[in-house]
């Protein structure tokens, strides 16, 4: 069981919040946007998240200004 | 009684008034995306949760001591009604608009995940034409409005938002604004 981030590049403007949240496996591109910590991170589009993320994933879900996360939990590693 | 309930009336309106000036400052502050001080992107929009909650408990404290004061001459459709009033109906009217756009911005805020992005903007952004609606109701219909302390701590709301406005204005108001404009242009960091 893992949970993954699905961001919403239509929505997401790069204002960070989550990437303080989720600073283990987040980090900023240039331009202020998410992208994964880690080089396997990414699966179709959404990051994958170390398992001991989930509340903060949640809270990241709740508090993002533009509404553009979800969290999916999926049964592959 | 009247006495009592006058004095919470003026008292949460002027505690409203300090809130609602905190809460735009802050919502200005998370909108640029930028750490700020010492307050993260996470601490600013709790902050600016909490603050906003707070001032709507104030103004209802501040609506319900004054249907309790006789003098006030209030009714209850007053509250959702504006300009029915019997005493000063304008200025008492001017808050009665900006605390139905209050409870629509704070609702419409919490909810904001189930809405879309743009009927919650829309709604968000009368938050610049409530905030100068409520002063000018304090100002106009306030029994301390001629008191010094309260021309000073309206004053220097209006400063403070003034200036934080001006800044949301500016061209580098958001954070990353500078590179971002460099990719629009195509330029490769
Ligand atoms: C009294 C009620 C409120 C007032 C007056 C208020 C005011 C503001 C202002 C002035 C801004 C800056 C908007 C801009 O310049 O684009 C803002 C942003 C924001 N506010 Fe509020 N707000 C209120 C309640 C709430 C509530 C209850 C929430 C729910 C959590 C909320 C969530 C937000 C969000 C997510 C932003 C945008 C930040 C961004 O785009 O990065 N607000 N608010
Ligand atoms: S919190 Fe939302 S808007 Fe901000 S970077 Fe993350 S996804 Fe984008």
């Amino acid at each position: 069981m893992s949970a993954e981030l699905e961001i919403d590049w239509t929505r997401c403007q790069g204002r960070g919040l989550c990437i303080e949240l989720l600073a283990a496996d987040l980090t900023s591109d240039p331009w202020g946007y998410p992208s994964a910590r880690r080089a396997d991170g990414h699966q179709s589009g959404t990051v994958i998240l170390a398992e001991d993320q989930r509340e903060a994933a949640n809270e990241a879900v709740k508090m993002c200004p533009l509404s553009a996360l979800k969290l999916r939990t999926s049964a592959h590693q | 009684m009247d006495e009592l309930m006058w004095s919470v009336a003026r008292t949460s309106g002027m505690i409203s008034l300090l809130l609602l000036t905190g809460t735009l400052l802050v919502g200005i502050m998370a909108r640029s995306g930028r750490a700020f001080g010492g307050l993260s992107r996470y601490t600013q929009s709790l902050l600016h949760r909490s603050f906003s909650l707070l001032c709507v408990i104030f103004v209802m404290l501040h609506v319900l001591s004054l249907l309790a004061d006789s003098y006030a001459k209030m009714q209850i459709i007053d509250i959702f009604v504006p300009f029915l009033g019997d005493y000063r109906p304008f200025w008492q009217g001017l808050g009665t608009v900006s605390f139905l756009l209050m409870i629509a911005i704070a609702l419409t805020g919490l909810l904001r995940r189930h809405l879309g992005q743009r009927v919650f903007r829309g709604i968000h952004l009368t938050a610049y034409l409530m905030w100068p609606i409520a002063v000018a109701h304090g100002l106009g219909t306030g029994t301390d409005a001629g008191t010094l302390w309260y021309r000073i701590v309206t004053v220097i709301s209006i400063g403070l938002v003034l200036a934080a406005a001006i800044w949301r204005l500016t061209a580098n108001y958001l954070d990353h604004s500078a590179t971002r404009r460099l990719a629009r242009e195509g330029v490769k960091l």
